[in-house]
């Protein structure tokens, strides 16, 4: 099979606000791209850019230099009226929803249909299709402001997917929802992604976010591209400050000693299975002192990541680590913060 | 009370609704997209387009400025220029279109204001045109406060409408004038004066009905 086809290519990309006389560089040189039917997150600190890189996608935001390129096309180069036409197939959901107040969840819905020149017979049929796949059939004659959060962004989501689009952004959909609602909305996302091959661009400040259901993601910090990759490739080996920051947000680590020495073990799916801890103790007859661990289920299968104090004898140390080495966790050293 | 002045109040009643009804519809087929334009125009938005925000705006300023009794006189050229006339109900609808216009749109532009820019984007993003955002998601969110601005638009038609009767306009202004004024005929000037009252609190009490029901949020 040959290789997904790339839907957006972003290179040296830079936005400068200009705001009487003082200029604001929210994003600096960002290259990265996006590759068809990938979960795609953004990930960062709050104010580090990340509504301003997800909005230079669909051209709301112009870039000051550096391209956009969205199916090779560079977004800067599209005339109006091409540009139009580019952005029926990207869909966006906003933080705030951004449905209409004064008409109906189904009108909501029909809106980007609508657009589309879509005849209104048609439109309606679309319209409750969504409208059922998100689960909110029952609500078609209500109006947004008597829904709950929840629904509203199920509402957003009908009216993203409804014409069909190529390309779905999400600008913190999750982020005024509560966690049990968020685990609804990532669910569905999930599933439409895996049933339609739709690519799915997810803005966050939350990590669990991007490991519930990103591919690959970047991270953002201070208007830099800070690291791009695997999900789990940064969550096992975090290379960037910021990466490192967000997958360990803290670093409280109370050894029983000031000197004495922590690893930190990163695993994914498979060996979070195997009570590895356990094992240690009984096959090798080492103990290890669990200073934090921070682990999480992934569609059954855990992963995330363990700091250990190691015993104070050199010896032991040695037996302990090859034995996790055998057992094919990845192992490093904790530098302290 | 004789039995012809009486004939001539219901007579008044209804020329005065007439004249509001015309004026107020004409005023709006011209006032709301001016309004429009005057909103999608400005700095920021949609089509921003500074000469022809200025030109309109002044324009409409300009109208507006102008006491609507004297706006009345400087009219009669015009207004018996388009209906062959410058007396009577009919004649009377144009200067209180003309009147009304710049105040609709200048109340239509404050409505529209008011719709939340995220509305705007998300149209935007989904590749509307300039123009379908204004008919399909601009106009519909601000339906409620548009509504809302009729209400009181209408009932100033209604008070201008009584001023035409100075100019021999017809309607419940001009019943007062006549009798109440020139014939000092205490009564008839009264019962003008609380049915031009009560006219005004209906429309605006069913206007804001109208608006109540039609805002959803
Ligand atoms: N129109 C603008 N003019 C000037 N500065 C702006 C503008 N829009 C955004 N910024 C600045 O750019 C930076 C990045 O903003 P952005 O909204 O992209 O952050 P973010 O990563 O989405 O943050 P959050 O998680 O809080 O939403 C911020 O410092 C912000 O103040
Ligand atoms: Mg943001």
């Amino acid at each position: 099979m040959s290789d997904p086809a790339i839907v957006y290519e972003l290179q040296n990309v830079s936005k400068i606000f200009r705001n009487e006389g003082r200029d604001f560089t929210a994003l600096r040189d960002v290259s990265f791209s996006i590759r068809e039917g990938e979960v795609f997150g953004i990930i960062g600190m709050s104010g580090a850019g990340k509504s301003t890189l997800v909005r230079t996608l669909n051209r709301l935001t112009e870039v000051t230099s550096g391209e956009v390129r969205y199916f090779g096309r560079n977004l800067a180069e599209l005339s109006a009226r091409e540009l139009r036409k580019v952005r029926r197939s990207i869909a966006m959901i906003f933080q705030g929803f951004n449905l209409l107040q004064q008409r109906t969840v189904i009108k909501n819905v029909e809106q980007p249909l609508r657009i589309a020149g879509v005849p209104r017979r048609e439109r309606k049929e679309i319209a409750r299709k969504m409208l059922t796949v998100v689960g909110l059939s029952d609500k078609e004659k209500e109006y947004p402001a008597r829904l709950s959060g929840g629904q509203r962004q199920r509402v957003a989501i009908a009216r993203a997917l409804a014409a069909n689009p190529k390309v779905l952004l999400c600008d913190e959909a999750t982020s005024a929802l509560d966690p049990k609602i968020t685990g609804e909305i990532l669910e569905l996302l999930a599933k439409i992604n895996r049933e339609q091959k739709l690519t799915i661009v997810i803005i966050t400040h939350e990590m669990s976010v991007v490991e519930r259901i990103c591919d690959r993601v970047a991270i953002i910090d201070d208007g830099n591209l800070a690291e791009v990759g695997e999900v789990t490739e940064v969550f096992r080996a975090p290379k960037s400050r910021a990466a490192k920051k967000l997958v360990f947000p803290s670093n409280p680590y109370d050894p029983s000693d000031k000197d004495s020495r922590l690893i930190r073990i990163a695993f994914d799916g498979l060996s979070a299975k195997e009570p590895f801890i356990a094992d240690l103790v009984a096959t090798t007859g080492r103990k290890v002192n669990i200073l934090s661990a921070n682990t999480k289920s992934v569609g059954g299968v855990g992963y995330g990541q363990m700091v250990l104090e190691l015993p104070k004898d050199e010896d032991d140390r040695e037996v302990v680590i090859s034995y996790f080495k055998s057992k094919g966790l990845s192992i490093s050293e904790v530098d302290e913060a | 009370m004789s039995d012809y002045i009486v004939e001539a109040i219901k007579n008044g009643v209804w020329e005065t609704l007439k004249m509001t009804a015309y004026a107020s519809l004409y005023a709006y087929i011209i006032g709301l997209p001016l309004g429009a334009i005057l909103y999608a125009t400005d700095r920021g938005r949609l089509l921003a387009n500074r000469p022809i925000n200025l030109l309109i705006g002044v324009i409409v300023d300009l109208m507006r400025s102008l006491p609507f009794l004297i706006l009345l006189v400087l009219l009669i050229p015009f207004t018996r220029w388009v209906t062959g006339s410058s007396i009577g109900t009919t004649a009377a609808i144009v200067p209180l279109t003309v009147g009304a216009i710049p105040i609709v749109a200048r109340m239509a532009e404050a409505s529209l204001c008011e719709v939340q820019p995220g509305i705007i984007e998300a149209a935007t993003s989904m590749g509307a045109s300039p123009l379908h955002i204004i008919l399909h998601f601009i106009l519909p969110e601000a339906a409620p406060s548009l509504l809302q601005g009729a209400a009181i638009n209408v009932a100033t038609v209604l008070g201008y409408s009584a001023m035409a009767g100075v100019i021999g306009g017809g309607g419940l202004g001009a019943i007062a004038l006549q009798y109440g004024y020139y014939r000092y005929q205490k009564d008839v000037l009264w019962t003008t004066v609380i049915l031009l009252v009560v006219m005004v609190m209906a429309i605006q009490q069913t206007g804001g009905l109208l608006a109540k029901l039609r805002r959803k949020s």
